[in-house]
């Protein structure tokens, strides 16, 4: 079986603001049609990889194309093939949702404009508020005109720079909806985010980008093995009592937990552990507890995949 | 390979300015303190010159009003140019740019459509300037020919303006700054023949006023509204500032845009 050819390849790509290196050789690889995250935390890199991709930077070594134009050498190209929806909304605050819609379709050269300005303002449940300047919308509505406006010149390949950023559980669900109805229509979708649970349920591949590199890369299914799974919370009332638990479980990697007097405990997800931790603790009296299973989070995962390398 | 078959292009400077041109013009017509720039400004400024400082004003063989009208008129353009430095400014740091960037389009027509919008709203100023000036006595004595005349120096110095407060906006780091260098442009008029004579004024300043662009422009005006001779080569002097100005704000413009865009 052949595999259609790649919508993005990007290959060891760097990048420095000043003596400052941000990207130290990132690669990965995004196919047709499909949803890529790239997850990061604050200051990972993950708008400047985009920048890079939407030609708005130049990388400072390695390279990376779009539909097999390269992102420096065919810039004009690959203008053709993306849009960018950057991390905060790029809108006239003083035009209507619809003439913001327009403008693009114009610069676009679409013969279609206005009729596509009203598919999308349809379909991203804007129509009522088409005609009001965008200085009366709401933050989910200014995400979804901005991602709209992207989706004007119906682009092949779109960039998503942390589109849920600052959107309320509502309109992040509605937005996970968006992205995936895009998809299912043939787009391929880069987006970037700080939430693993959000990569978990959009992408069909994902990366890990932390200190410059890309230190995991893959299914749901494959990253999930390498994430920690059997961390329990323990919440105890006094701070003997945690000095003590401390102690007694000095074989198992342990973190400060969110809470006061409590810790994040590793294990490997068995019984047998769970049930020398409980032993351990009661055996010496230290039974004033509370215990709970913990969803690893993206730092629970850095830290899992640092330890790791 | 694409999966959708886009009609691979290249932006039309000319095309894709119009749509910018376009939006530049929507954005300034809704924004309320360019309109009150644009009406009120000249109003005031009219009575404050023709009633409060007219009577102790000497102007020579003129009627205050009809000798103050080419400055005003500069004054009331430079008034609306601090507007359009921080509409530039807002879309170079706030990500419109950047969106555009990312587009097939012409790189200058952003700044293109500023300049051009800013024609339109000037011409309103302009015409509001005179409206309030025929109300407090302006009498003006030109002719179609004169009245042609006067409009094309007015496009020529407009277009000059607006370069100028289009690298004011692209230069700028924030938007305090794109205003600031344009109101200090609002007081070349005062430093000019526009509201006095050149000859009354001290040496120092006297230099400085009658080799400045604005005199040039002011003089010529005047003589055209009210049917006198043109002063020895200020019609030529005007042309070649407004021309040789807006070709070097131009340049500027572009490179300083070139280089903050530089990826
Ligand atoms: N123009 C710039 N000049 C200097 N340093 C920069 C510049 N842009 C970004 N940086 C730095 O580069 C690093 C990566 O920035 P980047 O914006 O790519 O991160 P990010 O993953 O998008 O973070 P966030 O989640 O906060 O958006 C950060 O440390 C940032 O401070
Ligand atoms: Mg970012």
């Amino acid at each position: 079986m052949t595999q259609p050819s790649p919508a993005i390849v990007v290959k060891n790509l760097t990048k420095s603001y000043k003596n400052h290196q941000v990207l130290k050789g990132v690669n990965f690889t995004v196919q047709q049609g499909s949803i890529f995250a790239l997850l990061g935390s604050n200051g990972a890199g993950k708008t400047t990889t985009v920048k890079i991709l939407a030609t708005l930077m130049q990388p400072d070594g390695g390279r990376a194309e779009i539909n097999g134009c390269d992102v420096v050498q065919e810039a004009g190209a690959v203008r053709n093939e993306i849009s960018l929806t950057g991390q905060y909304a790029a809108v006239d605050e003083m035009l209507t949702g619809r003439e913001n819609l327009r403008i693009i379709g114009a610069l676009r050269h679409l013969p279609d404009k206005n009729a596509r300005a009203d598919e999308l303002l349809d379909f991203f449940r804007l129509t009522d508020a088409g005609d009001n300047l965008v200085a009366t919308y709401s933050g989910g509505m200014r995400r979804r005109l901005d991602i709209a406006m992207s989706l004007m010149g119906r682009p092949p390949v779109v960039f998503l720079d942390e589109p849920t950023t600052g959107l309320d559980p509502q309109n992040r669900l509605a937005m996970w909806e968006i992205v995936k109805s895009m998809a299912d229509s043939g787009t391929t979708v880069l987006l970037t985010t700080q939430y693993l649970d959000e990569a978990e349920y959009l992408a069909d591949h994902i990366a890990v980008l932390h200190e410059g590199v890309i230190i995991a890369d893959g299914t749901v299914d494959e990253l999930k093995q390498k994430l920690p799974q059997g961390i329990i919370q323990l919440q105890f009332k006094t701070e003997a009592d945690l000095q003590k638990a401390r102690e007694l479980l000095t074989g198992y990697p342990i973190r400060r937990g969110e809470t006061a007097f409590a810790i994040d405990v590793q294990t490997d997800g068995g019984a047998k552990q769970f049930a020398d931790i409980l032993n351990k603790l009661n055996y010496w009296n230290v039974a004033d507890f509370t215990f709970a299973p913990k969803q690893p989070t993206l730092e629970d995962a850095f830290l899992t995949l640092i330890g790791e390398k | 390979m694409s999966t959708m078959n886009l009609a691979r292009r290249e932006g039309s400077l000319l095309g894709d300015s119009m749509t910018m041109f376009g939006r530049s013009l929507k954005l300034s017509m809704r924004s309320p303190e360019a309109i009150f720039m644009a009406l009120i400004v000249p109003a005031v400024l009219m009575v404050v010159f023709v009633y409060v400082f007219g009577g102790a004003m000497d102007v020579g063989g003129y009627s205050v009003v009809n000798f103050i009208v080419p400055g005003i008129i500069l004054q009331t353009i430079g008034q609306g140019m601090p507007a359009i430095a921080v509409r530039v400014n807002s879309d170079m740091t706030k990500g419109i740019v950047d969106r555009f960037r990312t587009m097939p389009i012409a790189k200058s027509s952003i700044l293109v459509g500023h300049a051009f919008a800013t024609l339109v709203q000037s011409a309103i100023t302009v015409a509001a300037t005179i409206g309030a000036a025929l109300l407090v006595g302006f009498r003006p004595s030109a002719g179609l020919i004169e009245w042609l005349m006067i409009a094309g120096i007015l496009v020529l110095y407009i277009f000059m303006m607006a370069w100028l407060a289009v690298v004011s906006g692209v230069h700028a780091k924030e938007s305090e700054s794109a205003a600031g260098l344009m109101s200090m442009i609002g007081i070349l008029p005062f430093l000019s023949s526009g509201f006095v004579p050149t000859e009354t004024m001290p040496w120092a300043l006297r230099v400085f006023a009658e080799n400045q662009p604005m005199t040039p422009i002011i003089n010529t005006m005047r003589a055209l509204m009210l049917d006198q001779p043109l002063p020895d080569g200020a019609l030529r002097a005007a042309i070649l500032w407004c021309v040789g100005l807006t070709v070097v704000f131009y340049g500027m413009a572009l490179a300083i845009y070139q280089r903050k865009t530089r990826r």
